[in-house]
């Protein structure tokens, strides 16, 4: 289905999807764009600039409580109530990158074996409707790892922005069904409009750089420690660039214990931060920012595509690139694996 | 010769009893340095210094503990690395200091709020003597290099580094603003008001110690109390209370010890301004202790020490 909706209903779409749904928007505060929870007073900001944290918490929010647990006294059973999410939740204006990552997670959260019932829920009760780029950034890279600036890739809506208003492709059932609010209208012949700023938006990009050498290049450096303290140097291991990457999915488990009452929460972990994989005994395989390092970019460009069908487990928003202190850029990295000969 | 052929030549002269010097090269964009770790004369070819290069790279001396390392510094930097000699956190005899005589740096949140189109879609930038010209998106714009200077280097009393082994360029000295508008006006507001503002700005940061991996001062990192397991401390728990506790941990952990570099507040992906409960905290330090860190070799900070009766708090006076 293709239909139009100008700006200011789009506006109003927001708001009438927010009385039955958690609606995700980016929001300007304070010099920033990030998503928040849309409540009255806020506005959308939709084409200041990219929001600078990934809409991932969509779909796995950085604080899950997966239990509770009560007891009335100490002699007492306890009693565990789940806690499974509810509701359903709408994501306006995500950029392409941001919708496709989220499908990284899913041959690692649903497979044969296992299923992780919080994050199934979430995103089967979540709607994106994304916003294609108009033009790229200095970090943008989605064209080289499988996307693109108008990728319909994890979304349900795809929108265009022409003239004073938007196209909106359909890309999902639920999409269409979003659609058919009395809010959007005829589109007109602005299609027409709408693929060629598509096309644009591509063309600026500038050739893609191929990245199927880098699953065995990387692999290949694995016991090369110079190779990676050489590239980490000027890393701080903050672990920034995963909380802002949506593919990345670690988690962490705690227990928060309030006397007679507990809950456990699932937390976003990173792979850059030392207690990654300290062991209870105390050692640490990964001591080193170096070490930390490689497991990023080995599990993006190299273990992940081994294991799920070539798929490289990053959609190119350039999000860790623009956001890391110290401008440590990933491309670099991969590149210099792949160009690396003895 | 130019300040950086100069310290080219300085870095040249010294490189061979180094394992690395750490200066600044162009970054992802014309916009953006990033730290460059130098190992032969070949990567002194790519080193830039000028309002561009605005990581304090003292952040990287407490890991490099046991090598012989060079570092540039401009004058703020230059007291991280005196606060971390006095903590003891590296060896002077391992560090070759190539301090510079600094003009300011930028900030790149002012660039961003002083565009009108968003600095991602960057395409040249021109260093000039107080102006940057930048294009972004097709657009041309001048920008005053005063008017967007980081905010320390508004309030910056030593724009020369304080302690080198090779000082660059000529000593100048800073005519230097007493303080922020922002800080006080942050601090004329109600408690009630202050408290309102942290809970709305604290429900954005996401918790990825951005701030404290850049702070280098910081020197738990691996082991710190917000991320320790066992005991697990904090709640890992994102809310604004929690995220606001992390905060106070680090502001607390850094009195006395906090060089204002800004590097935190620099860092940080969600632009808080952590810098309001730095400064705010380095005030109160000089107010009670007389301390000012990383200005002077051999200072030790107060909360290092131990005194039965504080010559200036007056416990039983209240
Ligand atoms: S790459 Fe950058 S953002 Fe990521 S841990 Fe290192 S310094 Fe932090
Ligand atoms: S890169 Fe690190 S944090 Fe991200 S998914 Fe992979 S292991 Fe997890
Ligand atoms: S604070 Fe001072 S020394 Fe540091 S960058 Fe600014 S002017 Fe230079
Ligand atoms: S850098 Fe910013 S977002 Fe990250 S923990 Fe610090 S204040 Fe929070
Ligand atoms: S707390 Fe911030 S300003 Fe103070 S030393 Fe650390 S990074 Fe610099």
């Amino acid at each position: 289905m293709e239909r139009f909706i100008t700006k200011t209903n789009l506006t109003r779409l927001a708001e009438d999807l927010a009385a039955t749904c958690r609606v995700l928007a980016p929001v300007a505060t304070g010099g920033t764009v990030t998503f928040h929870r849309l409540r009255s007073g806020m506005s959308i900001d939709l084409h200041s600039r990219m929001a600078a944290v990934s809409p991932k918490a969509a779909t796995f929010p950085q604080t899950e409580e997966l239990l509770q647990v009560t007891r009335e006294g100490e002699d007492k059973k306890p009693e565990i109530h789940e806690t499974l999410p509810q509701g359903k939740n709408v994501v306006i204006g995500c950029r392409p990158c941001g919708a496709r990552g989220k499908l990284i997670f899913n041959p690692v959260y649903e497979t044969e074996k296992i299923k992780d019932p919080y994050f199934i829920q979430r995103r089967d009760n979540t709607i994106f409707i994304t916003l294609a780029c108009d033009r790229p950034e200095t970090t943008c890279f989605c064209h080289s790892v499988g996307g693109g600036p108008a990728d319909t890739a994890g979304s349900d809506v795809l929108l265009t922005l022409v003239g004073e208003g938007y196209v909106a492709r359909s890309v999902t059932p639920e999409g269409e069904e979003i659609m058919k609010h009395a809010l959007f209208e005829d589109a007109g012949d602005k299609g027409k409009e709408a693929d060629a700023k598509n096309a644009r938006a591509l063309e600026m990009m500038g050739p893609a750089h191929d990245y199927s050498s880098a699953p065995a290049k990387i692999l290949a450096r694995f016991d090369d420690m110079d190779f990676w303290t050489a590239q980490s140097a000027k890393c701080i291991s903050c672990g920034a660039c995963t909380y802002m990457c949506p593919t990345c999915y670690c988690f962490n488990i705690t227990d928060d214990d309030l006397g007679l009452t507990s809950r456990r929460i699932r937390t976003w972990d990173n792979c850059m931060s030392h207690t990654f994989t300290l062991e209870g005994s105390g050692h640490n395989p990964r001591p080193t920012k170096a070490h930390r390092l490689k497991n990023r970019v080995g599990h993006k460009f190299s273990y992940y595509p081994d294991l799920h069908k070539k798929v490289i487990a990053c959609c190119g928003c350039g999000r860790c690139i623009k956001q890391c202190p110290a401008g440590v850029d990933i491309r670099q990295i991969v590149n210099a694996a792949q160009e690396y000969s003895e | 010769m130019s300040q950086l052929d100069d310290l080219k030549a300085a870095i040249k002269d010294r490189l061979g009893e180094l394992d690395c010097v750490i200066g600044w090269e162009q970054g992802y964009d014309a916009l953006h340095a990033t730290p460059l770790f130098i190992r032969s004369e070949a990567d002194l070819d790519r080193l830039i210094i000028g309002p561009l290069a605005v990581h304090n790279l003292s952040t990287y001396l407490p890991g490099l503990k046991g090598k012989k390392v060079g570092i540039v510094v401009k004058g703020c930097d230059s007291r991280s690395v005196i606060e971390l000699l006095n903590e003891k956190l590296i060896n002077r005899d391992d560090v070759v200091i190539f301090g510079l005589c600094c003009d300011g740096v930028v900030s790149q949140r002012k660039i961003r709020a002083a565009l009108s189109a968003d600095p991602g879609f960057v395409e040249s930038v021109t260093v000039g003597a107080d102006d940057l010209k930048i294009t972004v998106a097709g657009q041309n714009a001048t920008l005053k290099l005063a008017d967007v200077k980081a905010d320390k280097c508004l309030t910056c009393q030593h724009p020369d580094a304080v302690l080198s082994d090779v000082l660059i360029g000529a000593k100048h000295g800073a005519p230097a603003l007493a303080s922020l508008a922002c800080q006080d006006e942050f601090e004329a507001k109600s408690d009630a008001e202050k408290f309102a503002f942290w809970q709305e700005t604290m429900s954005r940061c996401i918790r990825c110690y951005a701030c404290r991996n850049a702070c280098p001062m910081c020197v738990c990192r691996d082991y710190c109390i917000a991320t320790s397991r066992d005991p697990l401390w904090v709640s890992q728990e994102n809310s604004p209370t929690e995220n606001m506790m992390f905060q106070m941990i680090h502001v607390s952990h850094l009195a006395g010890r906090c060089t204002e570099c800004g590097e935190c507040e620099r860092a940080c992906p969600v632009d808080i301004p952590l810098m309001l409960l730095r400064r705010y905290m380095n005030k109160q330090v000089k107010d009670v202790f007389e301390h000012q860190a990383g200005t002077a070799l051999d200072q030790t900070p107060p909360l290092f020490t131990f005194k039965v009766e504080e010559e200036r708090i007056h416990e039983r006076g209240w």
